[in-house]
């Protein structure tokens, strides 16, 4: 069989064997509604709320601050649209940056423009940083909710969330404006960065199964005690009647489990992990003209590469990677249905071209060595292949 | 249980063809014109050695399109095809057959190429994902610049055909090729074409024509309804 090495860990991750074998049981016999009031319900009902009890210890949360959802999108949508919604009496500015997840983007974009909202959206800067300073300097007497994410799902850059989140708590007490709260969609963090709320000084975050090994479809959202949220559904009473509908029982035990593993192992994973980003990057940039790693250089995950090959298309370099076995992803329009390039490569003030011919690459549990050593040795003639197809030279002030 | 999915060359979503064990976004013939492009211009081709080229798009819209033209002067059939493109694997396969098509058969003349439409291209690459007719759109176009060059250097300048954009609304300064790239794009109805464009808003007068050219441009590129 051909070599499959797979290098996308960011868009989603397999199923760890531990958390498919938690999940089953809930899956075969343990099938009742948590709500019901009999011994099958019941048997959900307390998994559940171990469950809830794990993940919220984990968090250095309370219990009551789980809420569960179907993924990132619904959970970064219910905190921008639920707390927006619910609290716009108090002020209608909301504060996010140029290089959110679409969730979080989108869900301000229709806010702005339906919902008479305004919205800062912080610029940042080459390396995608944003700062503590851009923050606060952005903050008005009618700011009601910053959202800024952990780490960059495109090029890995982590973001100074603790320090913003400090900021904006000493602003809130200088103020007394307790209404201003401070959200981060943490989904590309989980497997490798700290999810101590209380360090990070966060009052809402977004979690995900499906980027932590855990299973997809269940999600969650950390909502700090005191909060109020409109529900962007309405039904029974599940999750506090702010997000009804039957529990995903086994999606939960799931990313309780996931969310376990991958906090216990994130250090050694990180530890083993750099290296090989290490050696990715170099190895692509020793034997490959005319490159740029997009992102911080070292503010960024460890399971992250993105680099942008010049005078390519991403599109045809992952589809000719793929034949190779390698299964990566691009910024480049062709791939993406609006046919708009990444907005995160073009918020880091790059131009399309750049944008185009991006590709990320994203480590995992799986990943060897021996896959990096198959991919540094894969990708020159290709790129060479297609370079010698292409009209355009890029300016080398993007590549130098 | 494996997957079943056929080519689709219609509207909807992404071509999805059974390779063997594996999943493939587009046609084998796509494929295999992706992985084996013809006829590109080769890094030691010398340009004087062509008498028309042509050039469409910028990288700065995701495609970049050159074709490079030998052209018989006494018959007018196009004798070579060179191309380079900066593009995904639609484009760089529409651009391969393109090639083929013009060439074969001892080459079509300068006035049945500039007949070749970007269905046709596609028809003969077993379809394309709707999202990704716009790549064959660009190589009948740079076909078409190249057809105009020859014309114009060789001083036949009645038969060099303008492709100026037509102003439809003057007011929200749309013009045809907005709607045709809007219709590309997916844009069906007057009203899908208006969220895209905003043609006609303030200026209903201009309704009846944009409805004529949705309808056009829907026949030319996804055949009749």
């Amino acid at each position: 069989m051909k070599r499959q090495v797979y290098l996308d860990h960011a868009a989603t991750t397999p199923l760890l064997p531990e958390v498919l074998e938690a999940m089953l049981p809930f899956l075969r016999e343990g099938y009742g509604n948590p709500s019901s009031f009999h011994s099958l319900g019941k048997i959900a009902k307390d998994a559940i709320d171990e469950a809830r009890c794990a993940i919220a210890e984990i968090l250095h949360a309370r219990e009551d601050e789980i809420l569960f959802t179907s993924g990132g999108t619904e959970s970064d949508n219910l905190a921008i649209l639920g707390y927006a919604r619910k609290n716009q009496g108090e002020g209608k500015h909301l504060i996010t940056t140029k290089l959110e997840h679409h969730a979080v983007l989108e869900a301000m974009r229709h806010l702005e423009k339906k919902e008479s909202f305004e919205v800062t959206y912080l610029e940042p800067d080459r390396d995608g940083l944003v700062s503590v300073e851009q923050v606060q300097s952005a903050l008005r007497p009618d700011t009601i909710l910053v959202s800024v994410m952990y780490a960059n799902n495109e090029i890995g850059t982590i973001e100074p969330i603790a320090e913003i989140g400090n900021r904006i708590q000493k602003w809130r007490e200088a103020h007394a404006r307790p209404v201003l709260k401070f959200h981060t969609d943490a989904c590309q963090a989980s497997a490798y960065l700290s999810l101590n709320t209380e360090k990070l000084h966060v009052d809402m975050m977004t979690l995900n199964g499906s980027k932590m090994y855990g299973p997809k479809g269940i999600g969650l959202l950390y909502v700090k005690r005191g909060i109020k949220l409109q529900p962007l559904q309405f039904g029974g009473a599940q999750e506090r009647a702010i997000r009804p509908g039957t529990e995903n029982v086994a999606g939960i035990i799931g990313m309780a489990k996931a969310l376990e593993i991958a906090q216990r192992d994130r250090e050694s994973e990180t530890a083993r992990l750099l290296p090989l980003r290490e050696a990715l990057v170099h190895g692509i940039q020793s034997s490959i003209t005319k490159t740029r790693l997009n992102g911080h250089i070292t503010q960024r995950l460890p399971n992250n590469v993105n680099i942008s090959f010049m005078d390519i298309e991403g599109e045809a370099l992952i589809l000719y990677l793929n034949e190779a076995g390698i299964y990566v992803s691009t910024g480049s329009a062709c791939t993406s249905a609006s046919l708009d390039p990444s907005h995160v490569i073009l918020a880091l003030g790059l131009p399309y071209e750049v944008a185009h011919g991006s590709v990320r690459f994203t480590l995992g549990r799986s990943t060897t060595k021996e896959d990096i050593e198959y991919v540094i040795q894969t990708l020159p003639p290709l790129v060479e292949k297609l370079r010698k197809l292409s009209p355009v030279n890029v300016d080398p002030k993007y590549y130098r | 249980m494996p997957l079943q999915s056929r080519p689709i060359s219609g509207t909807q979503g992404d071509v999805t063809t059974k390779d063997g064990a594996q999943s493939w976004f587009y046609t084998d013939v796509v494929k295999d014109h992706f992985f084996h492009p013809r006829n590109f211009m080769l890094e030691s081709a010398i340009e004087s050695d062509y008498n028309a080229i042509g050039k469409v798009g910028s990288p700065a819209c995701g495609d970049e399109l050159r074709v490079w033209m030998k052209v018989d002067p006494v018959t007018e059939r196009i004798l070579e095809f060179r191309w380079r493109t900066f593009g995904c694997g639609s484009a760089i396969a529409s651009t391969s057959m393109a090639s083929m098509i013009v060439t074969e058969n001892g080459g079509m003349t300068l006035a049945q190429a500039r007949k070749l439409k970007p269905m046709d291209i596609m028809n003969r690459l077993g379809g394309l994902p709707a999202r990704k007719f716009h790549c064959s759109v660009l190589c009948d176009k740079a076909l078409r610049d190249a057809i105009n060059d020859y014309y114009r250097r060789t001083e036949q300048f009645d038969k060099m055909i303008a492709e100026a954009a037509r102003l439809i609304d003057p007011v929200a300064k749309v013009t045809d090729h907005d709607i045709e790239e809007a219709v590309l794009e997916g844009a069906h109805t007057l009203e899908r074409v208006q969220q895209k464009t905003k043609v006609g808003i303030g200026n209903p007068g201009c309704l009846p024509a944009v409805e004529e050219l949705i309808r056009f441009y829907k026949e030319k590129y996804f055949g009749a309804s």
